[in-house]
């Protein structure tokens, strides 16, 4: 018998292994975009979960734009990564300090 | 039966999941969220849907996990270096997943999401359409929403082309602005020729 506990607490789950991520993989831009989609995912089976069990589209029409704004969000991350790597040949975070006063 | 494909998935998630922040080289950790976001879509499949774990698959592994992969492999990254901390950052990694999870573990569990408060719904029937319900929503009631994300995705487009856009020296392009400026006197020159004398008459 599945409740709406079990698809929560996936996404939970999920939620905290991808913020463990963050602070895993500091330097590494790429992993850190990675874990920014895992909690959208987390968030997007929320969504989804209590659409579900409340009858009501609402949610998967809220996780339609998720979708799409995330979609646009790695496109432009991706963009930018290009750009600095092509500038500064790395992507290490911690050499990303130009604007340190 | 149900319980037992949503564990299988579940299981299948959380250990991608894990693999995707654990593995050291960036391509694997792209395959890895491939693979979480297959089980999610299944698992998003057991609760009715349809067309967002199919969509999920489509957008999100076909299209945005191509353009990470794309990146990963242009880049020239130094791996070794980009996992120095890693052993150092761990265990405050641990402690503040294990922290967030229990928040959230007191918030979801039991008492206030339990069947008492939301009973599962009947099933839908095989002439249920997902597809069509959510596209009765959101081209009616939604669909100013839906104007503005798809100007969100333009101004994606746009962004992501002139941010990587490189003009390097001594190649041959096309300028579009002189192109689209030209004026007719540009291409045309009307050059008066004087009329010469006929040397010799027609026919004779």
């Amino acid at each position: 018998m599945l409740t709406l506990s079990h698809f929560l607490i996936l996404g939970g789950i999920i939620f905290s292994i991808s913020l463990a991520g963050v602070f895993i993989n500091r330097k590494n831009i790429i992993i850190l975009l990675m874990c920014v989609e895992l909690m959208l995912l987390a968030v997007n089976t929320n969504f989804i979960a209590f659409s579900y069990f409340l009858g009501d589209s609402a949610g998967q029409v809220f996780v339609f734009f998720i979708l799409t704004v995330a979609a646009a969000e790695a496109a432009i991350g991706l963009a930018i990564l290009v750009v600095l790597f092509r500038n500064k040949r790395t992507i290490n975070v911690e050499d990303l300090d130009t604007l340190k006063g | 039966m149900e319980t037992f494909v949503f564990y299988l998935f579940s299981a299948f998630m959380v250990m991608s999941a894990l693999m995707v922040i654990t593995v050291h080289n960036p391509v694997r950790a792209a395959f890895f969220l491939v693979l979480t976001f297959f089980s999610s879509a299944a698992v998003w499949l057991l609760l009715e849907a349809e067309f967002l774990a199919v969509i999920l698959i489509i957008v999100y592994v076909g299209a945005v996990m191509v353009l990470f992969l794309f990146v990963v492999m242009m880049l020239d990254i130094n791996i070794a270096e980009l996992k120095r901390g890693f052993v150092k950052n761990l265990p405050l990694a641990v402690i503040v997943a294990i922290a967030m999870f229990t928040m959230i573990y007191f918030v979801v569990s039991g008492e206030h999401f339990s069947v008492e408060h939301f009973a599962p719904p009947a099933r839908h029937t095989a002439d249920y359409s997902n597809i069509s319900e959510l596209g009765q929503v959101l081209y009616t009631e939604y669909v100013f929403a839906f104007e503005i994300a798809a100007v969100i995705l333009l101004v994606g487009i746009v962004a992501a082309i002139s941010l990587t856009l490189r003009r390097r020296p001594n190649t041959r392009h096309q300028k579009i602005e002189d192109q689209v400026a030209v004026k007719s006197e540009d291409r045309l020159r009307v050059v008066k020729v004087e009329p010469r004398q006929r040397k010799y008459e027609v026919g004779k």
